[in-house]
């Protein structure tokens, strides 16, 4: 792997705020689903892989958390260069080893039961899945129920994984055991952790 | 020595590894609340006991902007809330507040405010022994089990005991509670008083335990039930005097001793609620005003 400028620059600018307002960020989105939280710090990520991606990179991972990338995203060598650089996380080809899988292309992902779902002892041992998502606002809308969201709350992310409806379903069966899904766009962040549960679709 | 000679600390003590792993940490007990999730405890430059597992949650959540109350027993004026509040005046250089309700981050050491708290409000719990069931059974290979397989037989014997023995149950402080129907969760040695406040908190609430290496969640507006039984319904504390200085009668007291004749007198344990009561013109039996 040889290193470019490209791949050494493009982190935070103030690695300490700037991590901590993306964390807070993320937090917030995972405690309070179905909001969009806009205070993510910039990074300048090689593309495919976004700058709100990317934030949420530098600010999550390092060499404890393997990574698994999409194939648009690990079909760029700066893109793997760039985390290497910035993370020293480890990037693993098979989904059920990472930590964080980075996805650029939301539509064609592999059904999310291939990554890691924890166990019934250990369900903390499961995949955070990082999309990319074109919109947070303005695709198909879902409703969504469950802790952190007082009566209902409304997201309309797009695009989504294929049968995302059924899929969430079947996630959230798994409680405590499943994945979380952290959703990345232009306009913020928002998550959806494994309790939040799906009562309508547009 | 002048601070610029010597080496400063990070922002809020922690080195950056150490707070990306206690954030992921934080973001998987939010995901799965009620779960006690296993972390890379530091030592804190205080001992353990002292709430380095709340200090370390603190360290990793807080920012420049945040505006942090600590409170210990309620009162923010007593020795583990001032040092704790100092800390982080040093390492963050922060705002601090004595008031609830100006608070972005509360760290407290067994009561949560007597003030409703507010979305985007942050309370982080100092916690001794997150095990609920670790006084029933000591093996922690045994314990996960249980919560794996949502075993809680063995803690409602335990209550049912109480019952037995007492007619009621005796369980006064640490009270256990069922988060989101799933993770029965010791809510740190709160009084039972403020169980109910826990229940659909439009604050998030995260908890930390130094010494025994977890965090845990429950994120805002969500079911934590305190265990009971259909004929020997939860109930909280009732006191049968109000607080001596602001008259308070729906918030929790603590009894002080005034001589070594029986002299005692019941105040509030939240000095801040207290302290907005009298201002707002409220007065107890033994207030300054009741006095004169």
């Amino acid at each position: 792997m040889s290193f470019h400028g490209k791949s050494i620059e493009g982190g935070f600018r103030q690695p300490v705020f700037d991590a901590q307002a993306t964390f807070r960020a993320v937090m917030e989105a995972l405690a309070r689903p179905g909001t969009i939280q806009k205070s993510l710090a910039a990074a300048r990520p090689p593309a495919p892989l976004t700058p709100e991606a990317g934030a949420v990179a530098l600010t999550l991972c390092d060499h404890d958390t393997p990574i698994w990338l999409d194939p648009p995203l690990q079909a760029e060598e700066a893109v793997r260069a760039w985390l290497a650089f910035h993370t020293g996380a480890p990037i693993v080809t098979n989904p059920s080893d990472a930590h964080f899988a980075f996805v650029s292309y939301p539509a064609t992902l592999i059904s999310l039961d291939n990554f890691a779902q924890g166990t019934q002892d250990y369900p903390d041992r499961s995949a955070t899945l990082v999309l990319q998502v074109e919109t947070l606002a303005n695709g198909p809308a879902i409703a969504l129920e469950g802790p952190g969201i007082r009566t209902t709350a409304r997201l309309a992310p797009s695009p989504m994984p294929r049968h995302f409806a059924e899929q969430w379903v079947q996630n959230r069966a798994r409680f405590p055991r499943g994945i979380d899904l952290v959703l990345v766009a232009r306009e913020g962040v928002a998550a959806l952790p494994r309790t939040t549960r799906i009562t309508a679709e547009e | 020595m002048s601070t610029e000679t010597i080496a400063r600390y990070n922002f809020a003590y922690l080195d950056e590894q150490t707070k990306r792993m206690i954030r992921r940490a934080i973001l998987k007990g939010i995901a799965i609340p009620g779960y006690q999730v296993p972390f890379a405890s530091r030592e804190m430059p205080m001992p353990y006991g002292w709430g380095t597992g709340g200090v370390q949650v603190t360290a990793s959540v807080i920012g420049p902007g945040d505006v942090l109350k600590v409170i210990d027993q309620g009162a923010d004026d007593t020795t583990n809330a001032v040092s704790i509040r100092a800390f982080f005046q040093k390492v963050a250089e922060i705002a601090v507040t004595t008031h609830t309700g100006e608070a972005t981050i509360i760290q407290t050491r067994h009561r949560i405010p007597e003030k409703p708290l507010q979305e985007g409000q942050i309370l982080v719990y100092q916690v001794p022994i997150p095990e609920p069931l670790r006084f029933l059974e000591p093996r922690e290979t045994e314990t996960r089990k249980m919560h794996a397989l949502e075993e809680y037989g063995l803690m409602h014997v335990k209550l049912y005991e109480d019952i037995a023995k007492h007619g009621h149950i005796a369980t006064t402080y640490a009270y256990p509670v069922k988060v989101e129907g799933r993770y029965v969760m010791d809510p740190s040695p709160t009084p039972k008083f403020d169980n109910p406040k826990m229940h659909m908190s439009p604050a998030l609430q995260l908890f930390g335990a130094g010494r025994e290496k977890r965090i845990y969640a429950i994120p805002p507006y969500t079911r934590v039930e305190s265990l009971d039984f259909e004929d020997h319904p939860f109930e909280i504390q009732k006191f049968d005097q109000p607080c001596a200085l602001c008259g308070g009668t729906d918030v929790y007291l603590d009894e002080v001793i005034l001589d070594d004749r029986g002299g005692r007198m019941f105040v509030c344990s939240d000095t801040d609620h207290c302290e907005e009561r009298r201002e707002a013109g409220h007065t107890g039996h033994m207030s300054e005003e009741a006095a004169q």
